[in-house]
C-alpha cells in the first residue's frame, strides 16, 4: 500500500487508470474523454459551417448533412459538456467540502465507464452505416421512420451513458449531504458545490424521464411496440412531453455548474467576498425548481393550446427573476474589488453580456404568441448557442484554466490562454450574432443548403467565417496543454494567489487522500479567513489517524463493457441475425456477473497508517 | 465502529442500517435512487393513460373486457404481505436475531415469487385473448408498465437470494445490515408501485 508515490510504466498506469475509483483520477478521466468529443462535435459544427458557407454548396449530402447537426447536438450535450462539468465537479467539489473522496468511488468508476461506452458506442454509427439523423431531439415521427441503425445507436448510447449520468447524480447529492468536513454547513459551502448539489438533485429527477423515453423508442424500432404508431393507437407526442421534460432541466444541468464556476471565478479575482452570498445560493435553488415547470415551450407549436402555452410562458419569462438576481450579484461582486485581468476572469467578464443577450432572446422566445414566428428558424439556433456557448463552454474553457493546476500541478500559459479567449470570443460572436437576424429573415434551421437570391449569403458567410475564428482558438488550447504538459513546471498549494476555498489549501495535485487532517472550517471561504488572519493552512479538525481508503476495482469496466456488447446485440436483433440474441445475453451477463461479484466478494477497502502519513510530508503526488 | 466487527445481541446498535459512515451513505443514496425511481415510474404511468384503450380496431380487448378482480386481488395480497413480512425481518435485524430475519426474508422472497408467477400467467392469459405487447398501442403500454413492475420483482427477488446465500453462513454484522436493510426499502418501493398499479390500471381499468 505504500507504492503510491513511485514512479510507474506506462501499463501500469493505464491500469490503474482502468480500475481507480479516486475522484481525482476519474475528474482526469472525464477531461480526456469529454475533451476528445468536444472536438468531434467541434469538427461537425466545423462541416456544418463549410457545408453552409456559400448557397448551394455540396459540400455534404442532405442525408448526410442531417447526421451530421444530430451528432453535433448530441455529441456537444451529452458527450462533450457533461461530461466536462462532471471533470469539474470530480476533481473540485470534494475538495471544497474537505472530503476525502465522494460518498461512492466505485460508483463514481461505474459512473464514467458507462458513459464513456455510451459515447463510443454512438460515435461508432458513423463507422458502421450511419449516424443518427432524427436530429438531436430525435422526435419519435423521424425517428420511427429513419432507415438503417442510425437512431439505434442513438437511443442504446444515449441510455448507457445516461445510467451513468444518473449515477453520477445521486453520488454527488450523498457526498455534499454526508461528507462535508467539521464546520462546513450549507450555508459555508462554495457556489460551485452548491451548483454541483442543485444539478445532481436535476439529474436525479431529470434523467428517468429521459430513460422511459428511450425505451420506449427502442420497444418501438426493435421490439415490435407502438407507442409512437399513430396507425396503432398511438401518440408521438409522448416522446415529445418525455423528452423535454428531460430536456429542459438538461439545459440548467449544463448552466447552473457554470453559474457555480463564474462564481468562484469572479470572487476570486475581484479578491473580494462573493456579493449576496446568501441570494445567490437561493436563486440557484429556484432556478433549479422552475426548470421543470417550463419544458412545454419547447412544444409552443406542438398546439398544446393557449391556456397552456400561456402557462408555460409566465413560468419561463419568470426564470429570468432569479438569474437577474445572479447577473446583479457577479457585478456587484467586481464593484470595488481589486479585479485581476487572468484568463479565466476573461472568460467571466465576456460571460456577462453574451448571457444576457442569450437571456433576452429567451424571454422573446418565451412570448407563446411571438415564438410561431421564430420557432424553426436560425433566431432559435442562435438562442440556445448564446446562452450554451456563451454560457457552459465559456465557463469550461474559464474552468480548464482556472483548475488546470489544481488537477495537474502545474499552470497553463496565461499568453497563449489569452489568445484563445480572443479568437474564441470575437469567433463566436461573429459565428452567432448574425444568426439572429438569419432567423428573424426567415432562414429555418436544420436545411443543408439555402438558394442565392435569398439573402443569406452574406451573413452566412460571416458565420462561417467565425467558425474558422472558434476553430483557431480551441486549436491555440491545444498547443497551450501540450507546451504545458512538456515544460510542467510545479506549483504550489494556491498557484494563482487568490484562492478562497479549501483546494486551494492543499498541494497541487493533492494527494490521493486528499486531506492529511480534516480541516476545520470556519466561515464561508474557509482558506481566504486563515490566510487573513496569517496563517499558511487550515486547522486540523483531527489528530492524525489512519485513514480509510476505497480499493481499487477492474469491475466498473467490465460492468460497462458487458451493456456495451449487449447493445450490439439488441441493435441487430432487428436485422434477425442469428447471432444478434446471444451477443444480448452474453453482454448482458457479463453485467450483472460484475454486479453479482460486486454483491458477494466483500471489499472493506483499506488503511493508511499513521506512520505513512508522517513519512509522507508535503510532497504531492503525481496523479 | 468497524464494518468486520463481531457483535453480540448486547453490543449491537440500535439504527445498524446507518451507524457506520458507508452504511449512512448507502442509506441516503438509496433514497435518492427511490426518487429517481418514482419519477421512472410516473412517467411509465403517464404513458399508460395516455395509451389506454387505444387500439387500431374496434373488435380488439379493452381493458374492461380484459381485468378480473379476483386474479389481481390474489396477487395484491401476496405482494403487500410480502411487504409485511420484510418488515418483520427488519425488526429481527435490528434486535441481532439473524434466524429468525432469515425466516421471514425467506416468506417473503416465496411471497414475491408467488406474486410473479401469478402475473406471468395474467400475461399469458391476455395474449390468448388477443392483447398482445405488439397488437396496439395500448398493449405495448400496459406491458412496459406492469411488466417493468414484474422486473423490479424479480431482481428483488434475486437480489434477496444472492444476500441470504451470501450471508447465511456469517450472521450480521455493520457490514451486510445496511444491505439488508436497503433491500427492505426497494421490497416497500416496488409494493407501492403495485398500490398504485392496482389501483390506475386494474381499478380504473374496470369501470372503464
Amino acid at each position: 500500500m505504500s507504492t503510491y508515490a513511485q514512479k510507474k510504466g506506462f501499463g501500469a498506469t493505464l491500469w490503474d487508470f482502468l480500475t481507480t475509483v479516486d475522484h481525482k483520477k476519474i475528474a482526469i478521466l472525464y477531461l480526456i474523454a469529454g475533451g476528445l468529443f468536444f472536438l468531434v462535435g467541434g469538427l461537425e459544427a466545423v462541416f456544418i459551417r463549410i457545408q453552409l458557407a456559400v448557397p448551394n454548396n455540396d459540400f455534404v449530402s442532405a442525408g448526410l448533412f442531417n447526421e451530421i447537426i444530430t451528432m453535433h447536438g448530441t455529441t456537444m450535450i451529452f458527450l462533450a459538456a457533461m461530461p466536462l462539468i462532471f471533470a469539474f465537479m470530480n476533481a473540485v467539489m470534494p475538495l471544497q467540502i474537505g472530503a476525502r473522496d465522494v460518498a461512492f468511488p466505485f460508483v463514481n468508476a461505474v459512473s464514467f465507464w458507462l458513459f464513456f461506452f455510451g459515447g463510443v458506442f454512438l460515435n461508432l454509427s458513423w463507422f458502421l452505416g450511419g449516424a443518427p439523423d432524427a436530429g438531436w431531439t430525435s422526435y419519435a415521427s423521424l425517428a420511427i421512420a429513419s432507415k438503417g441503425h442510425g437512431v439505434d445507436f442513438y437511443i442504446l448510447g444515449l441510455q448507457i451513458s445516461g445510467f451513468g449520468t444518473l449515477m453520477g447524480g445521486i453520488n454527488f447529492l450523498v457526498t455534499i449531504i454526508n461528507m462535508r468536513a467539521p464546520g462546513m454547513t450549507y450555508m459555508r459551502m462554495p457556489l460551485f458545490t452548491w451548483s454541483t448539489f442543485v444539478t445532481s438533485a436535476l439529474i436525479l429527477f431529470a434523467f428517468p424521464p429521459l430513460t422511459v423515453g428511450l425505451v420506449l423508442m427502442m420497444f418501438d424500432r426493435m421490439f415490435g411496440a407502438h407507442f409512437f404508431e399513430a396507425a396503432m393507437g398511438g401518440n408521438t407526442i409522448i416522446w415529445e412531453h418525455l423528452f423535454w421534460i428531460f430536456g429542459h432541466p438538461e439545459v440548467y444541468i449544463l448552466i447552473l455548474p457554470a453559474f457555480g464556476i463564474f462564481s468562484e471565478i469572479f470572487s476570486m479575482f475581484s479578491r473580494k467576498r462573493l456579493f449576496g452570498y446568501s441570494s445567490m445560493v437561493f436563486a440557484t435553488v429556484l432556478i433549479g425548481f422552475l426548470g421543470f415547470m417550463v419544458w412545454a415551450h419547447h412544444m409552443f407549436t406542438t398546439g398544446l393550446g393557449p391556456v397552456a402555452n400561456a402557462i408555460f410562458a409566465v413560468a419561463t419569462m419568470a426564470i429570468g427573476v432569479p438569474t437577474g438576481i445572479k447577473i446583479f450579484n457577479w457585478l456587484f461582486t467586481m464593484w470595488g474589488g481589486s479585479v485581476k485581468f487572468t484568463t479565466p476572469m476573461h472568460y467571466a467578464f465576456a460571460f456577462i453580456p453574451t448571457f444576457v443577450a442569450g437571456g433576452v432572446t429567451g424571454v422573446m422566445l418565451a412570448a407563446a404568441a411571438a415564438d410561431y414566428q421564430y420557432h424553426d428558424t436560425y433566431f432559435v439556433v442562435a438562442h440556445f448557442h448564446y446562452v450554451i456557448v456563451g454560457g457552459v463552454v465559456f465557463a469550461l474553457l474559464a474552468g480548464t484554466h482556472l483548475y488546470w493546476p489544481k488537477m495537474f500541478g502545474t499552470m497553463l500559459n496565461e499568453t497563449l490562454g489569452k489568445i484563445t479567449f480572443w479568437t474564441f470570443f470575437i469567433g463566436f460572436h461573429m459565428t452567432f450574432f448574425i444568426q439572429h437576424f438569419l432567423g428573424l429573415w426567415g432562414m429555418p434551421r436544420r436545411v443543408f443548403t439555402y438558394l442565392p437570391g435569398q439573402g443569406f449569403e452574406t451573413a452566412n458567410a460571416v458565420s462561417s467565417f467565425g467558425a474558422a475564428f472558434m476553430s483557431v482558438g480551441v486549436i491555440v488550447m491545444l498547443i497551450n496543454i501540450i507546451l504545458t504538459s512538456v515544460k510542467n513546471v510545479k506549483v504550489g498549494n494556491d498557484p494563482w494567489g487568490d484562492g478562497r476555498t479549501l483546494e486551494w489549501a492543499i498541494p497541487s495535485p493533492p494527494p490521493f487522500y486528499n486531506f492529511k487532517q480534516l480541516p476545520l472550517v470556519r466561515g464561508l471561504d474557509a482558506y481566504w479567513i486563515e490566510k487573513m488572519e496569517g496563517k499558511k493552512g487550515m486547522t486540523p479538525a483531527e489528530p492524525l489517524g489512519d485513514i480509510h481508503m476505497p480499493n481499487s476495482s477492474f469491475l466498473p469496466f467490465i460492468m460497462s463493457l458487458g451493456l456495451f456488447i449487449a447493445a450490439f446485440g439488441a441493435m441487430y436483433h432487428v436485422d434477425k441475425v442469428s447471432w444478434a440474441l446471444p451477443v444480448m445475453i452474453l453482454g448482458l451477463l457479463i453485467t450483472f456477473g460484475a454486479m453479482f461479484t460486486r454483491s458477494v466478494k466483500d471489499d472493506h477497502g483499506f488503511h493508511i497508517h499513521k506512520e505513512e502519513l508522517m513519512d509522507d510530508d508535503d510532497k504531492g503526488v503525481k496523479a | 465502529m468497524h464494518a468486520e466487527e463481531k457483535f453480540t445481541y448486547e453490543t449491537w446498535p440500535a439504527a445498524p442500517e446507518k451507524s457506520t459512515l458507508e452504511a449512512k451513505n448507502k442509506f441516503l443514496g438509496f433514497w435518492f435512487f427511490l426518487g429517481g425511481e418514482t419519477v421512472l415510474f410516473a412517467s411509465l404511468f403517464a404513458t399508460y393513460l395516455a395509451l389506454k384503450d387505444k387500439v387500431p380496431n374496434t373488435n380488439m380487448p379493452l381493458a374492461k373486457d380484459l381485468f378480473e378482480l379476483p386474479l389481481t386481488f390474489v396477487a395484491t395480497m401476496l405482494l403487500l404481505t410480502s411487504s409485511l413480512t420484510s418488515v418483520y425481518a427488519m425488526y429481527h435485524m435490528k434486535n441481532f436475531a439473524f434466524s429468525k430475519m432469515m425466516v421471514w426474508l425467506g416468506i417473503t422472497a416465496l411471497l414475491g415469487a408467488g406474486f410473479l408467477g401469478l402475473e406471468v400467467y395474467e400475461f399469458s392469459h391476455y395474449v390468448h385473448e388477443g392483447h398482445k405487447f405488439t397488437s396496439s398501442a395500448f398493449g405495448s403500454a400496459f406491458y412496459t408498465l406492469v411488466g417493468f413492475h414484474g422486473g423490479h420483482v424479480a431482481f428483488g427477488l434475486l437480489w434477496c437470494i444472492t444476500l441470504m446465500l451470501r450471508n447465511a453462513k456469517r450472521g450480521l454484522n455493520l457490514y451486510n445490515a445496511p444491505k439488508f436493510y436497503v433491500f427492505s426499502l426497494y421490497w416497500h418501493f416496488i409494493d407501492v408501485v403495485w398500490v398504485f398499479i392496482f389501483t390506475v390500471v386494474y381499478l380504473m381499468g374496470m369501470v372503464g
